[in-house]
């Protein structure tokens, strides 16, 4: 005999979970940029494309999830966020995965070489810009107790206090990225022209890494408001 | 007058069996409805719901199933019609036990949802509008009972709403959620506990030949719900914190919604067994009222203790043959609601049926829950609902209703034409 299959049909798969999953997975994608820069820095050419070559496919397993995800949306479904709300997080998160890409197609198809005088900055700027991503991933990770208390108080204050200090690590990779960029402004007179431009792209991008995870702090601020 | 004579006992008889194998169905098929929520959120095992529920209906329905068993027995028909024919009556009840009984069969194959109660009235309303004549229902109950239809899971949903948001603000707010909640957890089992104590010493001891009055009611019930609190704090007296930590564990705190869960399993059984019963053995009732008086409609006797009696055995019957099994297929997709959550909902659910018992209302306690748990998913509380649910409810109504009628009038020409009329 058929239990109520009303009820089997009120609930359906929470996208909470592959929510998380995809942030993981992006998270890690900008983590692993240190270790592909480290390589770069070296010179070492071998271990820089199999790192990428990792990254790379972090990307892509973040657009199927990603794909997933949007196609278990249907309108039909009620959740206690906004429906847009929760894709536009989606977007955001995704950003940072693609980044991560774009950054190692950036250096490795010149086969970027970054002068020694730049490369302790270079370093700092890429563990400045990779902790943020870091921080939005804990904050993801409440979604789910955020929704078993209903949005309660306790909660919120927990989370907002994540993205607090989101902006905050943020804003310390901004300096850096600040330091490094007028670093290269006095170093670009000694240096071929072209690469100092490509340079210049690379600091912006990897600065940007930070940006895209506070933008999906902001985002996860948008979910709670409602 | 004269089927009666010669064929009293044989019919009496038939109604039995297929009164029997309806509660027998109810148990079966229903249980999920009542243990779904508890099981689903892995607060209970299989095993001890299938044992909560058998205690638990079987008290429903023997302790506060009279009411609405009176409705179906003699509630939906005007019985001044069919004094001059009363065995039209009997041939329609025992047509509608059959209706109901076959609809049941063949939506369970298809997997459709469909609500014995909303059956087994089509069915009644059908035979009568149909087989005797459109005078002989009592069109205002009938649509007193078709409101409470719409307005029990409106009730229950707000019920649900209201209860999230206080525990959201009372426990979950609470700077240490997990002492909030053992504190204030009580105060809501008190609730219940006292509603289903009213319903049952108002309005369900009567066959059992106690008499109350309404005033010792109100201090006995409370009696009752302090003993369940009681219990209720020594339970959760056992649930130590699993992981310590500054912030919201809320490891802890669904570990202590979990235990409450088995009070609100076993007051949703209550429940359920008190208004579905009613669902088997009323049109028994009604057969047996007629021939025990011999031919006369509508006696105002009060339900016999036996027909509770096989109404709750029949229920617990179908619960141990098949229960287990129907319990253990529950959708992987109900694992989505937390143990909070389903106690919000279960909660809201079980006091709606357990008030419509009293009140004397049928209604569907799969539609009330579907009310409750949504009324938890306005409160933010459940994180994927599927609103297509409330359009199947609509449709399951349209198809239902002249289901049951459909099959009802059938089965009583049957009757007519095997027994004969006068």
């Amino acid at each position: 005999m058929a239990i109520s299959p009303l009820f089997n049909q009120l609930f359906s798969r929470s996208p909470v979970a592959p929510m998380q999953e995809h942030m993981k997975v992006a998270a890690q994608a900008a983590t692993e940029v240190q270790g592909y820069m480290a390589a770069v820095m070296a010179g070492d050419w071998d271990l820089a494309t199999t790192l990428g070559k990792h990254i790379n496919d972090l990307e892509d397993e973040a657009d199927d999830i990603k794909r997933k995800i949007r196609l278990s949306l249907p309108r039909s479904l009620f959740m206690p966020v906004s429906r847009s709300d929760l894709l536009e997080l989606l977007q955001a998160q995704d950003r940072i995965a693609n980044l991560a890409k774009h950054i190692v197609g950036l250096t490795s198809s010149r086969r970027m070489s970054i002068p020694a005088a730049l490369a302790p900055a270079m370093e700092a700027l890429v563990e400045a810009a990779v902790k943020p991503a870091n921080v939005a991933l804990e904050a993801l990770n409440e979604l789910d107790e955020l929704i078993t208390t209903g949005f309660s108080g306790k909660e919120v204050e927990l989370v907002s206090a994540m993205i607090s200090r989101l902006d905050a690590v943020e804003h310390a990779a901004d300096i850096k990225e600040a330091e490094l960029t007028r670093l290269l402004y006095s170093l670009e007179k000694s240096l071929d022209p072209v690469d100092v431009m490509f340079l210049y792209r690379l600091i912006e991008w990897i600065g940007d890494l930070a940006d895209k995870s506070q933008t999906v702090g902001n985002r996860m601020l948008y979910l709670i408001a409602r | 007058m004269g089927v009666i004579e010669d064929y009293g006992s044989t019919l009496l008889l038939l109604a039995i069996i297929f009164g029997f194998f309806m509660a027998w169905g109810v148990g079966a098929n229903d249980v999920a409805n009542a243990m779904g929520t508890s099981v689903g959120s892995k607060a209970i095992t299989i095993k001890q719901a299938v044992i909560i529920a058998m205690v638990f209906e079987f008290a429903g329905a023997y302790l506060a199933g009279g009411e609405v068993t009176s409705t179906i027995r003699k509630g939906i028909i005007d019985p001044g019609l069919l004094a001059t024919d009363p065995e039209l009556l009997v041939y329609g009840m025992m047509a509608s036990l059959l209706a109901a009984g076959t609809w049941l069969l063949v939506a369970s194959a298809y997997g459709w949802p469909v609500s014995t109660t909303h059956t087994i009235v089509g069915a009644i309303v059908g035979f009568a509008s149909v087989g005797i004549s459109t005078d002989a229902v009592q069109w205002g109950k009938v649509g007193e009972i078709v409101s409470s239809w719409v307005v029990s899971p409106v009730i229950a949903g707000t019920f649900a709403f209201v209860i999230s948001l206080s525990i959201r603000r009372f426990i979950f707010g609470a700077p240490d959620a997990f002492v909030a909640a053992k504190r204030y957890l009580p105060i809501y089992v008190f609730f219940v506990g006292y509603m289903i104590s009213m319903v049952t010493l108002t309005k369900g001891l009567k066959h059992v030949g106690l008499h109350i009055s309404f005033g010792e009611s109100l201090v006995y019930s409370a009696g009752v719900a302090l003993l369940i609190v009681g219990l209720g704090i020594i339970g959760l007296s056992r649930v130590k914190r699993v992981t310590k930590s500054d912030q919201l564990d809320l490891v802890n705190v669904e570990k202590i919604f979990a235990v409450m869960m088995l009070f609100t399993a076993c007051a949703m059984a209550f429940a359920h067994g008190s208004n579905d019963v009613a669902n088997a053995i009323g049109p028994l009732a009604a057969v047996n009222s007629i021939i025990e008086s011999g031919g006369v409609v509508g006696a105002k006797s009060a339900t016999p203790n036996w027909i509770l009696l096989l109404g709750g055995g029949g229920i617990v019957t179908g619960l141990a043959l098949y229960g287990y099994r129907v319990i253990q297929t529950i959708g992987t997709h109900i694992t989505e609601l937390t143990p909070s959550s389903g106690f919000a909902a279960e909660l809201a659910a079980a006091s709606t049926v357990v008030v419509a018992s009293g009140a004397s209302l049928p209604i569907s306690t799969t539609h009330t829950l579907v009310g409750a748990v949504l009324g938890v998913g306005l409160a933010r509380g459940i994180s994927a609902l599927n609103l297509r649910v409330i359009g199947t409810i609509f449709v399951s109504w349209l198809v239902t209703l002249p289901a049951g009628a459909g099959l009802s009038i059938l089965f009583f020409y049957l009757f007519k034409g095997i027994f004969g009329t006068g």
